[in-house]
């Protein structure tokens, strides 16, 4: 079974990978100080077993389960007993490890999790385009992973080493490139019309000889996209 | 009278394995020097949630030590923290003195 390990401690990790390494079949892919790494890890890889600390500043391990929208199986390895009810309000969180975790116990937890029925591994999409409306964007804003719809992003655009989302109700500021955010957005409804800018296409209200009205943004299309968002209307 | 810390628990985990031992010892006295730094500078500028956060850190690593009485002191002065007071804060820094010392004989 694919494990990753997640707790802002060293010696915590090194314990944890440890009672690991006395159970065959676990394999222990990857390690991680903070939760927010670890999203971006799972958005690549197929994981069956994830041990979590739930005491992590900035983010924490609650912070984390909640932001996992398919979760493997979590493990919650803490001191904090005060955490157990909440834990298990949450489907994916299989067992609570108390520190000082003992081998006996940790064997016992990984003989639940064998016996459970065997959850399909999550398929990760190997096309963006496959994304459809209703589908999420987390955006990493000063250490907080805020959700967005796709569908309620207008416009981003490109603002030197940060971006500006624009959604209906609010607007963000990241730091990244429009070249990264292009690569998480599905073609179905997202177009680069300008070198700063991306639009979703569903959004236009009107197209006006260099330029598209999208809510109240009036957004410039460049000379060389404006071929690609012809070919995209249904014109009449 | 402060407890001794020990290395029973991680002498348990590691069975045979000497590099595992090896490997622990060297972690944790990188780690708990800069957690104790860090826990002193939080003190001396009067950040108390941040102080009540290392504590918390620094609480898991009495357990590993077998220090559960100093564990639960640690437990006792987060709250106090959280709660804006600090009885416990002298004990508390005993303790660290303690391990601090302990580390550099293992």
């Amino acid at each position: 079974m694919n494990c990753i390990i997640i707790d802002d401690e060293a010696t915590a990790r090194a314990i944890v990978r440890q009672l690991c390494s006395k159970i065959p079949e676990l394999d222990i892919i990857e390690e991680f100080d903070n939760a927010i790494s670890a999203i971006k890890f799972l958005n690549q890889q197929n994981i069956e077993i994830i041990f979590l600390d739930i005491h992590m500043p900035g983010f924490s391990g609650v912070d984390f389960v909640q932001t996992l929208k398919d979760p493997p199986n979590i493990v919650l390895t803490t001191s904090d007993t005060d955490f157990a009810i909440t834990a298990y309000e949450y489907e994916c969180i299989v067992d609570y490890l108390v520190k000082p975790i003992t081998q006996e116990r940790f064997e016992k937890c990984i003989t639940k999790i064998s016996g459970l029925a065997s959850k399909p591994p999550r398929v990760i999409s190997e096309s963006k385009q496959d994304a459809v409306e209703g589908e999420d964007l987390y955006i990493n804003i000063d250490r907080r992973l805020i959700k967005l719809k796709l569908n309620e992003i207008l416009v981003i655009e490109a603002k030197g080493d940060y971006i500006d989302v624009k959604t209906e109700k609010e607007e963000y500021r990241v730091h990244t490139t429009l070249k990264k955010i292009k690569e998480k957005l599905p073609e179905k409804l997202f177009l680069q019309i300008h070198r700063s800018y991306i639009i979703n296409f569903t959004k236009i209200i009107d197209i006006e000889d260099n330029s598209v009205l999208i809510a109240k943004n009036v957004v410039p299309i460049s000379r060389s996209n404006r071929p690609e968002l012809m070919r995209r209307l249904n014109l009449l | 009278m402060i407890e001794q810390p020990n290395l029973n628990y991680v002498d348990e985990l590691a069975g045979d394995d000497i590099e595992f031992r090896n490997q622990f010892i060297t972690i944790i006295k990188d780690e708990f020097p800069l957690e104790k730094e860090e826990y002193h500078g939080h003190v001396t500028n009067n950040r108390v949630k941040a102080t009540a956060e290392i504590v918390h850190k620094l609480k898991h690593k009495f357990n590993i030590l077998g220090m559960e009485n100093s564990y639960k002191l640690a437990v006792a002065y987060e709250m106090e923290l959280l709660d804006g007071k600090n009885g416990s804060e002298s004990k508390f820094n005993e303790v660290l003195e303690t391990i601090e010392e302990y580390i550099k004989t293992i």
